[in-house]
């Protein structure tokens, strides 16, 4: 199902200011290459969900440009937007599923960027999307509730119908914004294996936005440290010391 | 915080239930206004007794009922029924629409107060209000009928609607926004499934109103059963009256039970 096409995304000198004077986001340089699992962390407000929103225009930057495979993003618009937007897939803490589809519709919507409003009206996919939507269902594990509603399913269960949309897309990328921090310790895990696995069958970049500093270390080959709105650290697992956290996160109480 | 005397002892502004200022000066003011109505249409006991015998004389000459001539009974009732399908067809088809451009979370500020104005204006009047504008804009008959009903399902469910579309969850639009879909496909597949079944609601009960409605616009002269009953009035035809009655009371309930069938087949 990968198809070999490596994608790089360049972050250069990107900025947000929601309230002009207040960055968010300050001259963010970043790149993301190859099937990798990037975590970015950081104190909550620091402007980690900002800056995945950003990566697929949700959030416009105030400043900086997102380079996907050598096309600057926040030049575009319209239907040229919604192309790039289509190749980058999405997961969200709260799933942000259509609670009323069942899970195969949801996971249907996940080729909505490229199906015509008049398609999508008479609700006519393609049956290769059908069989495709079917194969991911198998990966996830969900194949027996494929005509359940959407907010009937439990929480690991809806995020794993979270990220089959996104990688219905066949993105070229796939952000998650804090997928995690609304499960269990072991299903947060289960997800984490699920996300490590697209990247390396997809063979696309993963950037994951957590909290939990174990998980990330455990499952990511690079991790961004992020505060106040910077990058404060960029590397291994590894290169994470406990020096590093206190710069990042502040005070050093939490880590006895 | 300020140490209290004895922390056990309630301070004096925990007051949970209170009544606020508003709460009572509203109270106060309705009761003003109440006692000001009442003493302007002066409901004495001698009225109402006089009003008693004029009743039975009334309901003696309604009794029984009849129902010939029927072919202007059933004439009347059926064009009823006509106003109120098609005005409410007409009125689903502008205020859709309406009441998505009226919904300030999808809309920017200017459409969707523009959209809240029409909608507004179409609500100011009563339906027979504008059913007398609208035969004197077009003539006795149904089409002033429909016009009217059709205002009146704007101004009805073009607020509802967009009151439900503001009431639905952004984060389903957020993720299929992220899917790279357009604004239609977003409707379609991320507001649409959110405000169905509420919508099945309002549209049965709108159908359910513009009956109710179809049956009064006819006073004025736009058609429907209305204008029998009015003429039956005139004539002193007080048993038709009656049988007109109750046929109307017989097509609500017909009406009602649609309604409600309607209701059961689309629960969730």
């Amino acid at each position: 199902m990968a198809t070999p096409r490596p994608t790089r995304l360049e972050l250069a000198g990107l900025a947000k200011s929601y309230v002009p004077g207040k960055p968010v986001l300050s001259g963010i340089d970043l790149a993301f290459e190859g099937a990798a699992l990037t975590a970015i962390i950081g104190p909550s407000g620091t402007g980690k969900s900002t800056l995945i929103r950003c990566i697929n225009r949700l959030v416009e930057p105030t400043a900086g440009a997102i380079r996907l495979d050598g096309t600057d993003l926040t030049t575009l618009r319209g239907d040229a937007l919604r192309r790039a937007r289509s190749r980058i897939g999405m997961v969200f803490q709260e799933y942000n599923l259509v609670e009323r589809l069942t899970v195969m519709e949801n996971l249907l919507t996940g080729v909505l960027g490229r199906t015509s409003a008049w398609a999508a009206w008479r609700r006519r996919f393609g049956r290769a999307d059908l069989e495709r939507a079917w194969a991911l269902l198998e990966r996830v594990g969900l194949q027996e509730f494929a005509n359940a509603r959407a907010d009937s399913l439990s929480g690991g269960q809806r995020q794993r119908v979270g990220i089959a949309r996104a990688v219905m897309q066949e993105p070229a990328l796939l952000l998650a914004d804090e997928p995690t921090s609304s499960l269990d310790p072991k299903t947060s895990v289960e997800i984490m294996e699920l996300l490590q696995g697209v990247a390396r069958r997809e063979g696309i970049p993963v950037i994951v936005n957590m909290h939990d500093v174990d998980l990330a270390r455990r499952f990511a080959s690079r991790i961004v440290g992020m505060s106040g709105g910077r990058v404060v650290y960029d590397g291994p697992p590894q290169g994470l010391g406990d020096d590093m956290l206190r710069q990042i996160y502040g005070g050093e109480d939490w880590l006895q | 915080m300020e140490p209290s005397a004895s922390p056990r002892a309630l301070p004096g502004h925990v007051r949970p239930f209170a009544m606020s200022r508003a709460e009572r000066i509203g109270w106060i003011v309705f009761a003003v206004l109440a006692a000001w109505a009442a003493s302007r249409i002066d409901p004495s006991w001698a009225r109402f007794v006089t009003g008693l015998a004029n009743a039975e004389r009334f309901f003696d000459r309604m009794l029984p009922p009849i129902f010939t001539p029927e072919r202007e009974l059933v004439r009347g009732l059926a064009e009823s029924l006509q106003i109120a399908v098609l005005a409410t067809a007409l009125g689903l088809a502008l205020s859709l629409p309406l009441g998505l451009l009226a919904a300030r979370n999808l809309m920017p500020g200017w459409v969707s107060w523009s959209a809240r104005f029409v909608i507004t204006v179409c609500r100011t009047f009563h339906p027979v209000i504008v059913a007398i504008v609208f035969v004197k804009a077009v003539g006795f008959g149904a089409l002033a009928g429909i016009f009217a009903l059709t205002v009146a399902s704007i101004g009805f469910v073009g607020k509802l609607f967009a009151e439900a579309i503001e009431e639905i969850s952004m984060k389903p639009i957020e993720a299929v926004r992220a899917t790279g879909a357009s604004f239609a496909n977003v409707l379609l597949f991320a507001v649409v499934p959110q405000v169905l079944y509420r919508f099945i609601g309002f549209i049965a009960y709108l159908a359910d109103s513009n009956l109710r409605n179809s049956a009064i616009v006819g006073l004025v002269g736009a058609g429907g059963i209305g204008g029998t009953l009015f003429a039956a009035f005139q004539r002193f035809d007080y048993d038709y009256v009656l049988g007109i009655l109750l046929c109307i009371i017989g097509l609500i309930m017909v009406g009602e039970a649609l309604q409600l069938a309607v209701k059961k087949v689309f629960r969730q």
